[in-house]
């Protein structure tokens, strides 16, 4: 074997130039993958270090371009059991490094490949570390990914012409066009744990992983579209509402905060994410957007009822104002509904977690206790929902 | 729920010695401990046998005992101290052992002690291999295949049971000992044998072999309410098969989706809950069939561990502190995380970089050792890098390594890849610590990454990384540099290819590709390691260099002295350097300076980010230490603590325009330079054994023909003795001079006159710039020249030596620091012989010795140079205290401090063990009382050779030490012992009318010393070398020794040490009392507590940059 010949390059090293322009004209030069083309969206970052495919494909990033923190992305590909919706949600992706190669005994594409399919571009080779700082600075910004144009100037003028978040209402975009069965999805309700109950779930941009754990949970689903009228969900005889995740601004998902606001009280709802947004709007509260959101899969969450910590996974731009509402000597709030008692905080910034109506039936999370990605540490609140609709000890009134 | 009230003090126990397995990252998670514990307002007392530790300095404890770390010591100082409470979790698996033995004997209970950190039935269900199987098995975890025997035939049923390939691991035992892989019944039943020998309850697991799945660790923490969180994943690039010690490694783990790893992380907590680690730290180690996703749990250590510093240093999680918060009650939602200073510690950290571990190995020194690596460790260090990329962490990780041709990717100095006709593949498939480089070679040579991975047994996604890193590599090769653009260097820097692997692609050097990087502006920034990704402010000063855009270091306020540490632990250089490294950083802080630490090894207690006012984690290359020098215009820079390793960058350094505080390159290189060291000796009328240098073999032939036999060769610029020999004629002369050269090819070989059967001493001084010098210690080995002075045992005060003698060897210290213009530490090492005194080196820094004397008499002398580099004089210094009153206090001490080495024989099955000219330990104790017989008996039950007190003695001696020999033996003979020795020996020992059996040589036939040295009849070996090679019966008498575990003596003073710590054993206990008593004691007068500094002087040092 001749051994003194330098190897012919495997495969391009990087791909066309690219750049990502912030609202501030700040620009990041790097090379593109995946599509080529220009995506525009909110800049916001994700400190998981693993688990790219359940974001990309988790509805709530609709229309944000999201920057990984952990270097390397792609590494072990992209599968079809991972997705948390039918396709890529996200605008943009930008990274520090984007694998070329997917090494893991259940990829079927590479994140570049499935990126191109999706029609999203990437970038990567930039300084994610700059950016994540920028935006924690200054908050999340607008932005744009491109490979065709190149000048900062011009995409810092086009950015600043886009709408921003506040007020967006994307909820109805990325919801299911029609009512379908959680089952045919994934599978039928466990029968283990006795009963099973039936709810109606709001799809806001729904989460398969949290049908999963309704199912594993003994709570068979059947998912309705956001704008869905209340009307037809309480006349279907639901043990219970389920009011999913999902983008946008929950004070401009007007539909959503009517449609919880009449069910309250007449059926237990449970509500994570933008749920637990509506619910906190439902209840008379206020939501605000946070300067750069919670994002990722390490924030410490104290459970008051339990004492405990939960590392849980998040995902959210926008939270409930623990001082939108008035308290009670006890801390509890005293809304239109009844009491209501927050119940779970953020050990890192204070941000309120999580509600639970004393009154009536109704609690929610502002993390994802289903996870995916991150720690399974809150499970837990998927048998709560269940002992909420069985009317067991300790679940309301 | 707060901290415990019921608790008072706590006693505290360190691992001891350095061997491989357990090394300084005990020091580092013991300090934190003490620290901590102190803070909260408890009185610890410290046990610990280890001098060269941080921890073991008399500000880390209220008491600290300096004294084996056997039960029955620790028990007798447990009784004198009265601790309320025992806390071994972060003493590695030696404090575990001590503490399971106290705890079973029933003594804890008795003295109303409490074990805190885990408890006595969660220690046996972790570390007890079987216990732990069905445990794991009951909570619904999977394992391999296995079961537990305590016999041989036990273990050879179940082979037959299980099938084979199997691995055998014991139990209650670190570092893979005792464990091996068998094909077939005959290899089990071999190291069934062993592994029953090795475990302290002697019971192993035979288990189905999973040799090539992926290998995981997590490290978890939980509290007593059941808060868990995993502070970091690690992923082996090696797999199952290589010890973790041993395999190259990465955090956070990279090829494992979410779904898979939070399977792993749900485990891991369910594994610590079975365990029942309530208050603490745990790793738990899984493997995962790259085929199917199978995860299978390897083993958990309810402790603090190696991986655990890892952890630590690569998350910036203080994991040792916060163990011991917990261990005395804290939850971890009550402790602030100090990088953020406002998140709380029930986190889970979060990378946004890239860490990369490679352990560093010593297969050099032990050349009759299998450098296979296999479950059984046998690195002696490990280096880690942190970068923003895979690629890049790896680079520096071999610029770290500080191994000849290890950041060139195994390219050779010419550019070329050496042409083999070997088949890549096949050799690629053994795991040597060369293999990544073989990797390179194959995807060089044009072979697949898939076909890479599948020869190795390595996950693709690493193989395509090295890829990467040869196709960016010939972009640039063979070209002119000049050619190279910006975004070219960009890149491959990016890709981590060192300045010197650029030079050799480009047939450049490695000055003139920094030029052109400088002048293409071509350079990199730093980052923070901050736990959280840039989501919160980090106020920790804890960064590393990558090439990116944004620096986000903040300019300092204070003026700044940077530290050059001393790399990965390797046998020569060890936690001593780090020792001097961690006191210059404290010195510097007094003294108003803000202290710049660059290292590149994780388990030191100088990478803990709260030792300096910054650490900057990287690797001691000229690049590296450079760009940080660049990044922190340093008023200073120290280069003469770290041992070797940056004293070959002082000189670079100062031509860059940096100031090279004390001791000048220049001069470093008078005394370095063994040719022009000579001259001065000469000049100054200093004996130094006659000496010549040479370059080829016939120029040796030639200087030993002029100054006689037996000679000593060794390569120049080299340290730990490294390819030195002692030569008795011309045909051994030749092969050395052949592996002297091979060492370190600039330098020519150097021929001395060896001195035979000469006192070795070791002095350890400070001068200052007015040429004061201070001598802290003259310490006199047991052994005679001729036995490194990094393996001999040696003792203040000196044992023999006069006061005369000792004035001349001080007058020496005196002329040479002031002749050589030494400027802080120097070391010198020196012959007694025929009452004539000899210089046999001078190193111009810091030594493995600076410790062990500082422990000894009371004042640091790293400290005390620290100061003198600032521009203290000695004189100074003395007026506020910082000095020892009397001159020769160390020669008036009322106690004897033996300081002995500790070997690792036992790991490289086969190494001779007699020692010689070239270093071979890996570590030391100190054994510290007012008797000297007893100080001796304690540095070898520390160092882990127990001396029997009763049995059998075997003797056979070489000939010259046949007439000594008589008068021990006839002592040991007195003493109660049987003798029985070989032939020759026998006869003398009975011609001096002692009682001898006499025994054959294993040569000899059958029934023979080996024989009952195998079978435990022997209770120890005194056997002195004659004849050289491997293959002669003290050879083979030695090395069963070594694998008996019976205590083995090769050398005469040797002996006369062993039967006075005999006599002192059987004489009446002494009691243990804490290196603050002796110190008390030998001071009349305190020295702490009137240093004055003067901190707004603190701006800049004098004497100018030699730029
Ligand atoms: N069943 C097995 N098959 C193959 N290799 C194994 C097996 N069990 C352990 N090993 C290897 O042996 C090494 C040492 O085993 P471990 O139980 O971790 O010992 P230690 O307590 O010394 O860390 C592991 O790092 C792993 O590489
Ligand atoms: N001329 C000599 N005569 C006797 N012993 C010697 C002589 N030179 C060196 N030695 C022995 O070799 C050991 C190592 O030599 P040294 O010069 O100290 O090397 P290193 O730089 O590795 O410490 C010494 O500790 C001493 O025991
Ligand atoms: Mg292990
Ligand atoms: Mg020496």
């Amino acid at each position: 074997m001749v051994l003194t010949d330098p190897s012919p390059v495997r495969r391009p090293l990087r791909g066309p130039d690219a750049v990502l322009v912030l609202e501030d004209g700040s620009a990041f030069h790097g090379t593109g993958f995946g599509a080529e083309g220009e995506s525009f969206g909110e800049a916001v970052f994700n400190t998981g270090m693993a688990g790219y495919q359940e974001v990309l494909t988790d509805p709530s990033y609709a229309e944000q371009i999201v920057a990984m923190t952990s270097p390397h992305q792609g590494n072990y590909g992209m599968n079809h059991e991972d997705p948390e919706s039918v396709s890529i949600q996200v605008a943009g992706f930008a990274v520090r490094e984007a694998s070329r190669r997917a090494s893991s005994w259940r990829s079927e594409s590479t994140l570049a490949e499935a990126l191109s399919r999706a029609a999203v571009t990437g970038i990567e080779g930039i300084d994610t570390r700059r950016l994540t700082r920028l935006l924690r600075e200054r908050g999340s910004m607008r932005a744009v990914v491109s490979t065709v144009d190149l000048v900062p100037q011009s995409l810092t003028e086009r950015v600043r012409a886009m709408p921003g978040m506040a007020g967006a209402d994307l909820a109805a975009r990325v919801s299911s066009a029609s009512v379908y069965e959680a089952r045919d999805l994934v599978g039928p309700a466990t029968t283990d744990l006795g009963r099973v109950f039936r709810i109606a779930a709001y799809d806001f941009g729904m989460k398969r992983t949290i049908l999963r754990r309704l199912a594993a949970s003994g709570i068979e689903a059947t998912v309705f579209p956001a704008h869905t009228p209340s009307a037809e969900i309480a006349s279907g005889g639901y043990d219970g509402v389920f009011l999913s995740n999902g983008p946008g601004d929950p004070a401009a998902t007007t539909y959503g905060i009517d449609a919880t606001r009449t069910l309250l009280g007449k059926v237990p709802v449970f509500g994570i994410c933008l749920g637990h947004q509506l619910l906190g709007l439902a209840l008379g509260g206020r939501t605000y957007k946070m300067p750069f959101g919670h994002r990722g899969v390490n924030q410490p969450v104290k459970n008051l009822q339990t004492g405990a910590v939960e590392i849980t996974s998040h995902n959210h731009g926008f939270a409930v104002d623990p001082l939108g509402w008035e308290r009670g000597a006890d801390g509890t709030v005293l809304s239109d509904r009844g009491r209501v008692a927050l119940t779970h905080w953020n050990l890192n910034d204070g941000t309120l977690e999580g509600l639970r109506c004393l009154d009536v039936p109704a609690f929610s999370v502002q993390y994802h206790p289903e996870a995916a990605p991150g720690p399974h540490d809150s499970r837990y609140l998927f048998d709560e929902f269940r002992r909420l609709m069985a009317g067991g000890p300790g679940t309301g009134p | 729920m707060p901290k415990r009230t019921d608790l008072h003090k706590i006693m505290v126990i360190g691992s001891g010695p350095i061997v491989i397995g357990q090394a300084c990252e005990f020091d580092y998670s013991g300090t934190q401990a003490c620290k901590a514990l102190r803070r909260e307002g408890f009185q610890v007392a410290l046990v610990n046998s280890n001098p060269a530790t941080i921890m073991t300095d008399p500000e880390f404890a209220d008491r600290t005992y300096i004294e084996p770390l056997t039960p029955a010591s620790v028990l007798a100082i447990c009784e004198r101290e009265r601790p309320d409470a025992l806390l071994p979790t972060l003493g590695g698996q030696t404090a575990l052992n001590v503490a399971v033995a106290l705890a079973e004997s029933g003594d804890l209970d008795r003295l109303g002690i409490t074990l805190i950190g885990a408890s006595l039935e969660a220690i046996h269900r972790a570390e007890d291999r079987s216990g732990f199987k069905d445990a794991m098995l009951k909570a619904g975890l999977d394992v391999p295949r296995a079961g537990t025997a305590t016999t041989v035939d036990e273990a050879l049923a179940l082979g037959d049971s299980i099938g084979y390939p199997l691995i055998v691991r014991a139990s209650f035992t670190m570092g893979g000992g005792g464990s091996g892989f068998a094909a077939n019944r005959q290899e089990l039943a071999t190291l069934a044998a062993r592994g029953l020998e090795v475990s302290p309850v002697s019971e192993i697991l035979v288990e189905e072999s999973i040799a090539g799945w992926k290998e995981f660790e997590l490290e978890v923490m939980r509290d007593a309410d059941d808060n868990g969180v995993i502070v970091c994943s690690i992923e082996n690039v090696d797999p199952m098969g290589v010890h973790t010690g041993d395999s190259i490694t990465v955090a956070p783990q990279q090829t494992l989706t979410d779904r898979e790893y939070q399977q792993m992380r749900d485990a891991a907590l369910q594994v610590l809950r079975v365990i029942g680690v309530e208050t603490g730290g745990s790793n738990v180690q899984f493997a995962v069939d790259p085929a199917t996703g199978r995860q299978v749990l390897i083993e958990m250590n309810p402790r603090v561990s190696r991986s655990s510093a890892l952890a630590s240093k690569a998350t910036g999680f203080p994991i040792a502190k916060i163990a011991a918060l917990l261990a005395v009650g804290y939850r971890l939602d009550e402790i602030v995380n100090d990088i953020t200073g406002e998140t709380p510690a029930s986190f889970e950290p979060t990378l946004d970089y890239v860490v990369v571990k490679v352990p560093r190995f010593a297969f050099e020194k032990f050349s009759e050792a299998d450098p296979r690596l296999t479950s059984t460790m046998k690195s002696v260090g490990e280096v880690m890098a942190i970068g923003r990329t895979f690629k890049e962490a790896l680079g520096k990780a071999w610029r770290g390594i500080e191994k000849t041709g290890f950041d060139l990717g195994g390219e050779d100095v010419s550019g070329q890849w050496p042409v083999g006709t070997e088949d890549l593949l096949a050799t690629l498939a053994i795991a040597t610590e060369e293999r990544l480089h073989l990797v390179e070679r194959a995807l060089h040579a044009g072979h697949g990454v898939d076909d890479v991975a599948a020869a190795a047994r390595i996950d693709p996604w690493f193989i395509e990384q090295i890829a990467e890193v040869v196709d960016e590599a010939a972009v640039t090769r063979g070209r002119p540099l000049s050619t190279l653009t910006a975004r070219e260097l960009w890149h491959a820097k990016r890709a981590g290819l060192s300045d010197a692997r650029l030079a050799v692609l480009t047939g450049a050097t490695e000055a003139s590709v920094r030029r052109h990087r400088d002048a293409l502006g071509v350079a990199p920034v730093f980052k923070t390691v901050d736990t959280c990704a840039g989501e919160f402010p980090a106020r920790t000063p804890y960064h590393f260099s990558t090439y990116e855009e944004e620096d986000e270091v903040a300019p300092a306020v204070r003026p700044r002295v940077v530290i050059l540490g001393a790399g990965p632990n390797r046998i020569g250089q060890g936690i001593e350097f780090d020792y001097a490294c961690v006191h210059a950083a404290y010195a510097l802080e007094q003294a108003g300076f803000e202290s710049v630490m660059v290292n590149s090894n994780p388990e030191t207690v100088s990478t803990d980010y709260d030792t300096s006012s910054r650490l900057y984690f990287e690797p001691l290359s000229p690049e590296d230490a450079l760009a940080v020098c660049r990044a922190e215009q340093p008023v200073g820079v120290i280069a003469q603590l770290g041992g070797q390793t940056p004293l070959r960058l002082a000189r670079i350094l100062s031509e860059e325009g940096f100031h090279v505080l004390g001791t000048s390159p220049d001069a470093i290189d008078l005394a370095e330079d063994r040719g022009k060291f000579a001259e001065i000796l000469a000049e100054l009328e200093i004996l130094a054994p006659p000496h010549g240098e040479a370059r080829t073999i016939e120029e040796a032939r030639e200087v030993a023909r002029r100054i006689g036999y037996p000679v000593v060769v060794r390569p120049s610029y080299v340290l730990g003795g490294r390819a030195m020999e002692i030569v008795y004629d011309d045909e051994e002369l030749e092969t050395f001079v052949r592996t002297a050269a091979a060492a370190s090819p600039d330098h020519p070989v150097l021929v001395d006159r060896f001195l035979e059967g000469a006192i070795e001493v070791d002095v350890d001084a400070v001068a200052d710039a007015t040429g004061d010098v201070f001598v802290g210690g003259v310490m006199e080995h047991i052994e005679e020249a001729g036995v490194h002075s990094g393996d001999s045992s040696c003792q203040i005060p000196p044992a023999t030596l006069s006061d005369e003698e000792l004035d001349t060897i001080e007058d020496i210290t005196r002329t040479l620091a002031r002749r050589l213009g030494v400027v802080g530490l120097l070391n010198l090492q020196l012959a007694v012989k025929d009452e004539r005194i000899w210089v046999i080196e001078a190193n111009p820094r810091a030594s493995r010795t600076v410790p062990f004397v500082s422990k000894v008499i009371g004042v640091s002398l790293a400290r005390v140079a620290t100061w003198v580099l600032t521009g203290r004089t000695l004189a100074e210094l003395a007026a506020e205290g910082a000095l020892p009153v009397d001159p020769h206090h160390y020669r008036h001490l009322s106690h004897t401090s033996v300081k002995a080495a500790v070997l690792p024989f036992g790991r490289f099955p086969g190494v001779d063990t007699v020692l010689g000219p070239e270093m071979k330990s890996t570590g030391e104790v100190m054994g510290v009382d007012a008797d000297s017989g007893m100080a001796l008996a304690k540095a070898m039950v520390a160092a882990g050779h127990a001396l029997p007190t009763g049995g059998t003695v075997f003797v056979s001696v070489a000939n010259r030490d046949k007439r000594a020999i008589v008068f021990p033996v006839k002592r040991l003979a007195d003493l109660g012992f049987r003798l029985v020795a070989t032939g020759g020996t026998a006869g003398v020992l009975q011609r001096a009318g002692i009682a001898v059996e006499r025994v054959a040589k294993m040569s000899e036939g059958p029934d023979n010393v080996g024989e009952m040295i195998r079978g435990g009849r022997i209770d120890l070996v005194i056997n002195t070398p004659f004849g050289r090679g491997p293959r002669t019966d003290g050879y083979f008498i030695r090395t069963a020794a070594a694998s008996a575990g019976v205590p083995c003596v090769t050398t005469l003073p040797g002996v006369f040490a062993a039967v006075r710590g005999i006599e002192a054993l059987l004489g009446p206990p002494t009691e243990p009392r804490s290196i603050q008593e002796y110190h008390a004691e030998a001071m009349a007068e305190p020295m702490q507590g009137r240093l004055t500094f003067d901190q707004a002087a603190a701006t800049t040092i004098a004497g100018e940059p030699r730029a």
